[in-house]
């Protein structure tokens, strides 16, 4: 599915190289989680991964499906099966959150080459898409995550992700801002949507979600590079011991 | 006071020009005494602080410059509301094209008839709230459209009028030269909505004066047409009185030069003036200039300006807008917004808010800001797999939508909405 070789990464105005050799595969229908110390470039790699601006690619690639996600314009890469749950939603007033939700839904569509939903049918799929996640129609009336709180921002996200249905979700710091109840509704809504030819990259720091969300692989990253990988226990071992003694080892 | 030199030779030249149209005494006194203002005044130059932003050399030329006529294959704006049409062509009134000008509660009469009455109402009006409009600052095209305009409607409501009145202003030859002067009372606890359409002409003047009496409402919608070489000056003067209600939107896309005057003297207590404006404008060529000038002189009176305008390749947006509260207009609430969104680096938004407070306990603010798209948003849109021209409009849209909800009608709004919605799709 995803496929990440040698990865290098810098901000496109500063000399400061982020990631410095990423090398990361993740296979069908699995979950990979992420974690690492702050700064260590994850929100780097998801943004890298779904197109924004200010960052340049010095080395190494990145395909989804075999396709070659650094060439395309974000939109393409959406349309190409890629998510990116953001760890700040980000608010656009004078927006309905329902008209960005379709619009987004068809441009899809229509780059695939699909048919436009109608707005009965869009509608539809929407109201019961969001009631699991406990969004009522005045937040799908709203401008896009404008005065909304921290949880409503994270479920909007998934309910996004549920109407767009790609490929290959990317959750930055999901669990951010969550308190315990909304933390386990928005990972009931990923989990609704785990399937055999979906994948996702969870990126956290706390073991927590991964309570909920329970990963395939876990890889820790540290200074722009994955240093280990290995099962779920690996996210049991941060959690206990910090990143201390990793870092120290690879060191 | 003598003029320059250099303007009394331009304004020379352009009354040379002119020739006053017939008329009734009272309509000939009107315009003589107008023409007497002009001349004192001299016509505006660049060089006037209040037009400092906005040349107005192609506006007092003797000549108007051509405009090409816009080939719209789209239905007029207002065309599916239930309204009375009124249609000008060239700044002339075309009765085959208009509605019958009958309707309950509501006198309708052209200028011209009206003025060749000696007892009308329309002669404690004409040119009388331009006149009041020209202190303490100088508006001389409009009092020049006061002696020289040559057609135009007069409209007296007497009750809540069942439906919009619709004045559209059509273009059809490229060098037309249209000075129309309207004029609306709106008697005690009536009400009306005006909604004008349509460019008017290659140079079009345009003035209407407005009288709202006490509890009285006027309602304004309107959109300039999508002529793009054509050029306007718009003066509205309105005095409202107690518990009176005055709402004006406009709607500006393409034409080269088009400077809007609002300028309303709220003179009763308790009184509402909102004036708001959204424009987009795209080339060199495109200057659009909104100066509003707002007067609270009593108490307890409410205004609010909110201009929204989107400039790129190139183009201008001006924005000068003043409250001025008068001694004793205590509690005052005046409000004022201006934004330019501009979409590339070549673009301006010039502005200038004002305010000026002789009273000691009123609520003013204003606002004004100038910025490009916000990039986060525009990637955020599309991550979700909307193209960027796409993305583009609607934040564009969005921006402009804060103007738009001014519009009480929102059968009207929605209209507007999904016309700019169009007209920047086409654009892309």
């Amino acid at each position: 599915m995803l496929e990440i070789k040698n990865l290098h990464v810098k901000l496109e105005n500063e000399d400061k190289q982020i990631l410095k050799g990423v090398n990361l595969t993740v296979e069908a229908g699995k979950v990979h989680a992420i974690m690492g110390p702050n700064g260590s470039g994850k929100s780097t790699l998801s943004y890298v991964l779904s197109g924004r601006d200010g960052y340049e690619v010095t080395d190494g690639e990145a395909t989804l499906d075999g396709a070659d996600l650094l060439d395309l314009e974000p939109e393409e890469r959406a349309a190409a099966g890629l998510f990116l749950a953001f760890q700040y939603p980000v608010e656009i007033p004078g927006v309905g959150n329902l008209t960005f939700l379709r619009t987004a839904v068809n441009a899809q569509r229509k780059a695939r080459g699909e048919e436009e939903l109608s707005s009965a049918d869009f509608l539809k799929v929407v109201r019961e898409r969001a009631k699991t996640l406990k969004i009522d129609a005045d937040m799908l009336k709203r401008p896009v995550n404008v005065g909304f709180s921290g949880g409503e921002k994270k479920r909007n996200e998934i309910l996004q992700m549920a109407m767009l249905e790609p490929k290959m979700c990317i959750l930055d710091e999901t669990d951010s801002g969550l308190d315990v109840d909304a933390m386990k509704l928005v990972s009931e809504g990923v989990n609704a949507l785990r399937s055999e030819g979906r994948s996702f990259l969870v990126i956290t720091h706390y073991q927590r979600l991964l309570d909920h969300i329970k990963p395939d692989v876990v890889h820790i990253m540290a200074n722009g590079r994955i240093i280990k990988t290995g099962g779920p226990e690996l996210a049991l071992e941060v959690e206990n011991n910090g990143y201390a003694d990793l870092l120290a080892e690879v060191e | 006071m003598a003029l320059p030199k250099i303007k009394a030779d331009a304004t020379d030249a352009r009354l040379a020009a002119l020739t006053l149209p017939d008329g009734a005494g009272w309509a000939a006194e009107a315009r003589q005494s107008a023409l007497s203002r002009v001349a004192a005044m001299g016509l505006p130059i660049k060089r006037d602080e209040y037009w400092r932003y906005t040349d107005p050399t192609s506006l007092t030329s003797i000549d108007a410059p051509e405009a090409a006529v816009f080939e719209n294959d789209e239905a007029p704006v207002f065309n599916d509301l239930d309204r009375l049409k009124i249609v000008f062509v060239d700044g002339v009134f075309d009765a085959e094209a208009s509605d019958d000008l009958s309707l309950d509660g509501v006198e309708i009469e052209r200028v011209s008839d009206a003025m060749n009455r000696d007892i009308h109402w329309a002669k404690d009006l004409y040119g009388v709230l331009e006149t009041r409009g020209q202190t303490p600052v100088q508006r001389p095209l409009a009092a020049l459209n006061t002696a020289f305009a040559t057609d135009g409607i007069v409209i007296r409501v007497t009750k809540e009028v069942s439906k919009p009145i619709n004045l559209t202003y059509l273009h059809k030859d490229v060098s037309s030269d249209a000075i129309l002067h309207n004029l609306v009372k709106v008697e005690e606890g009536a009400s009306v909505t005006l909604l004008e359409n349509g460019p008017g002409a290659a140079r079009f003047n345009k003035v209407l004066e407005v009288e709202v009496a006490d509890k009285a409402s006027f309602h304004h919608v309107r959109a300039q047409g999508r002529d793009h070489e054509r050029r306007a000056v718009t003066g509205i003067f309105t005095r409202l009185g107690t518990e009176s209600a005055f709402k004006s939107f406009t709607l500006t896309v393409n034409g080269v030069l088009t400077r809007n005057e609002t300028v309303i003297e709220l003179t009763g207590d308790d009184a509402i003036a909102h004036v708001a404006g959204a424009c987009v404008g795209d080339g060199r060529d495109f200057l659009h200039d909104d100066t509003v000038f707002i007067t609270h002189d009593a108490e307890r009176c409410e205004s609010r300006q909110v201009f929204k305008k989107v400039l790129r390749n190139g183009a201008t947006g001006v924005f000068q807008g003043k409250i001025l509260v008068k001694e004793g207009a205590q509690k005052t609430d005046g409000y004022q917004i201006s934004q330019g969104l501009l979409l590339d680096d070549d673009s301006n938004f010039l502005a200038k808010p004002e305010l000026e407070i002789y009273a000691d306990d009123v609520a003013c603010s204003h606002g004004s800001t100038c910025g490009a798209l916000d990039d986060t948003a525009l990637y955020y849109l599309r991550s979700r797999g909307v193209p960027k021209g796409e993305a583009t409009d609607m934040l564009t849209l969005a921006f402009l939508a804060e103007a738009l909800q001014e519009i009480e009608n929102e059968e009207i709004a929605d209209e507007l909405g999904q016309r700019l919605e169009q007209w920047l799709g086409r654009r892309r």
